[in-house]
């Protein structure tokens, strides 16, 4: 294994400048989206008073969850001694800060008063879940920040591995954060739940690494650098596991739920109703975001297909954003109990299943997130040494010999 | 220009660039904390008293829906109001509203008032970030609109579905509510009332008298008496909630 180079890339293409000219497109279109919201308010929208979470809660949830996991492979590279993956530590940090400042510019602008933020920085109220999460969303742009620092500056890297340790550790107490904010929530049925922290923790992991491919793929192949099967091979087994992990948490959820009385109907709704939510929990999240990338991740003839892996993990993200609609969406649809074993009316739309229906504007704000997350990669390899100039086996492969290639 | 200086360029570009960053994040922050922390007028608010409700559901027709009219006509939503003409009903405030419970095994509904129940451990107040949802001394629950981001975790939080939020320009105000779009409300009891000494609208406009407002603190109010003597529950008294609001008769 030689030592790795790592480079900028070039960033002279017309592909290059096309792309981030694609990328301004769908950022210009997602502020636009926010400016018309706010203009008008939210009236323009499919979010009402008992759907007040929307479309844009949902992109900006998963890019926050996204965030955390893009982390990981930088995690086990410093943290868990596994070096084969230091290599790729420096994409790690800096995807990981630009889902989050994607997610987090979701989030923001689709407040009521996205001017009033710097009250929000001001009056925090330290029982509010919410306003923890300012404090360890913001705290992990510096942490990434550092990490990333002492990567990058040869005389800070005997620091590397404490700074991995803390980013961790941080990492995982904000995941913690963003599950408490339903996991806290006693007044709702499909929430209110200890293990809601613990199951994003390992959707984390799934979805971070599933767009961490990605993001890897398309920068090798369109950068014209070797990526050799090596860390194909170990970014694949390393998806399955991470689905399966998911996958347990939300199976145990679901179980738990079931066998308590008081649950059953609201499991009848997600799991067994006849409605938008349990066909994307077991056609979008179950069958294609899990079984079907477990089955590519491990099954022989998928190994090392990089065309099959990034099909993999594009479900996987999929059926993660499914899974987030479900959980934000649906568990705001289904009613509130007043009155538990009474059935309730009002014209409030008490004791009614909430119909949503998303706009335009809401889902082009949430692509936006994804716009801005991209751009800040597609920026940021250009302008900084995040990516090595070359991932083929001779290089990062500990194990590899000359005449087995 | 050769790598290192290119690098060099680069440092000196980040250095500055966290520098300016820092210090426009503190510098704002020391300009707008003087102008954050301006404090609620209504400061004579006591912990001696906590102010609630007793609603006798026995004595509500289920066509009648008086107190929510009165509401409407002294905060100025609904049908007191001209505004909200852009919002879809479901998007639509409702500060109170009348809701039929129904008994699933013997088929006898009850008709009763459903609004803010003033929790003494409110879950909104608990979830705000920004303190703008909160809880004054005497247990009144409302929102500062001038401190709330529009966030609606609150309205996620409410077991009792209490809150709306404004999803468009409002015009139409009266002086003592003041509203407003991309923010969150919920009835305030009447805190305008009860300041001068006065009900709530709604206790003083059922034609049954079937809204007690009293001090549950004072023994020796109606309200406290009555309590004392008669069976009441809490909705979801199962949450422990601790709520200023109870019924009878459900």
């Amino acid at each position: 294994m030689k030592p790795t180079t790592f480079r900028e890339i070039s960033g002279n293409s017309t592909g290059y400048w096309a792309l981030l000219g694609l990328l301004g497109l769908i950022i210009a279109a997602g502020l636009g989206a926010a400016w018309y919201m706010e203009h008008n308010g939210h009236w323009v929208t499919g979010m009402n008073n008992q759907i007040v979470w929307g479309m844009p809660h949902v992109f900006a949830v998963f890019l926050i969850v996204a965030a955390s996991g893009a982390l990981n492979v930088a995690s086990m590279a410093s943290v868990f001694g596994r070096t084969a993956l230091k290599p790729l530590s420096r994409l790690s940090g800096l995807l990981a800060i630009a889902l989050l400042a994607g997610g987090l510019m979701v989030l923001v602008l689709d407040l009521g008063h996205p001017d009033r933020l710097i009250m929000a920085m001001m009056n925090l109220n330290f029982m509010s879940i919410f306003a923890w999460n300012i404090i360890l969303y913001n705290g992990f742009f510096v942490i990434v920040a550092v990490y990333l620092w002492t990567m990058m500056e040869k005389r800070a890297n005997r620091y590397t591995k404490t700074a991995g340790m803390f980013a961790f550790i941080w990492r995982l107490v904000l995941t913690t954060g963003t599950g408490s904010i339903f996991g806290f929530l006693v007044a709702r049925q499909a929430y209110d739940a200890a293990i809601m922290a613990p199951m994003f923790i390992a959707l984390s992991f799934s979805f971070g690494l599933a767009i961490f491919m990605l993001v890897l793929f398309a920068s090798y192949r369109w950068g014209g650098r070797p990526l050799g099967d090596y860390m194909i091979i170990r970014m694949q087994r390393l998806l399955g596991l991470f689905v399966v992990a998911a996958l347990f948490f939300v199976v145990v959820y679901h179980l738990t739920n079931l066998y308590a009385a008081e649950h059953r109907d609201v499991e009848h709704f997600m799991l067994d109703g006849n409605n938008v939510y349990s066909g994307l929990f077991w056609v979008g999240y179950i069958l294609l975001g899990s079984l079907v990338p477990m089955a590519i991740a491990w099954l022989s003839p998928f190994r090392a297909s990089i065309g099959w892996i990034t099909t993999a993990a594009v479900l996987v993200v999929a059926g993660g954003m499914a899974m987030i609609y479900v959980i934000i969406i649906g568990g705001q649809a289904y009613p509130l109990q007043l009155f538990p074993g009474k059935d309730v009316s009002s014209s409030f739309f008490d004791g009614v299943v909430n119909p949503y229906s998303p706009t335009l504007a809401e889902t082009l704000l949430g692509i936006g997130g994804i716009g801005i997350t991209l751009a800040i990669v597609v920026v940021g390899i250009r302008l900084l040494k995040f990516l090595p100039l070359s991932l083929e086996d001779a290089r990062v492969d500990p194990h590899y010999k000359a005449d087995e290639a | 220009m050769s790598d290192n200086q290119i690098d060099s360029y680069k440092r000196r570009f980040l250095g500055q660039s966290a520098a300016i960053a820092g210090a426009a994040t503190l510098g704002g922050g020391l300009v707008l904390t003087s102008v954050a922390r301006a404090r609620p007028a209504d400061q004579a608010a006591s912990s001696a008293n906590r102010w609630g409700l007793l609603i006798d559901t026995s004595k509500c027709a289920s066509d009648c829906d008086e107190c929510v009219k009165a509401c409407e006509m002294e905060h100025g939503w609904g049908r007191g109001s001209t505004d909200e003409q852009h919002s879809r009903p479901e998007q639509k405030a409702q500060w109170m509203r009348k809701v039929t419970v129904r008994d699933r095994a013997t088929g006898h509904e009850t008709s009763l008032p459903m609004m803010c129940q003033h929790c003494a451990y409110p879950p909104c107040v608990d979830v705000c970030p920004t303190g703008a949802s909160m809880k004054r001394d005497d247990g009144i629950v409302l929102v500062d609109k001038h401190r709330c981001i529009g966030c609606r975790y609150c309205m996620m939080a409410c077991p009792y579905k209490a809150r709306s939020f404004i999803h468009e320009d409002l015009h139409d105000q009266k002086t003592e509510s003041p509203r407003g779009k991309g923010t969150v409300e919920s009835c305030n009891l009447c805190v305008n009332r009860v300041d001068r000494g006065e009900n709530p609208a709604c206790a003083d406009a059922c034609p049954e008298k079937a809204i007690l407002f009293g001090d549950l603190k004072d023994a020796n109010s109606d309200i406290a008496r009555r309590l004392a003597s008669e069976p009441s529950t809490e909705i979801r008294g199962d949450l422990r909630l601790d709520l200023g609001v109870r019924y009878q008769n459900i």
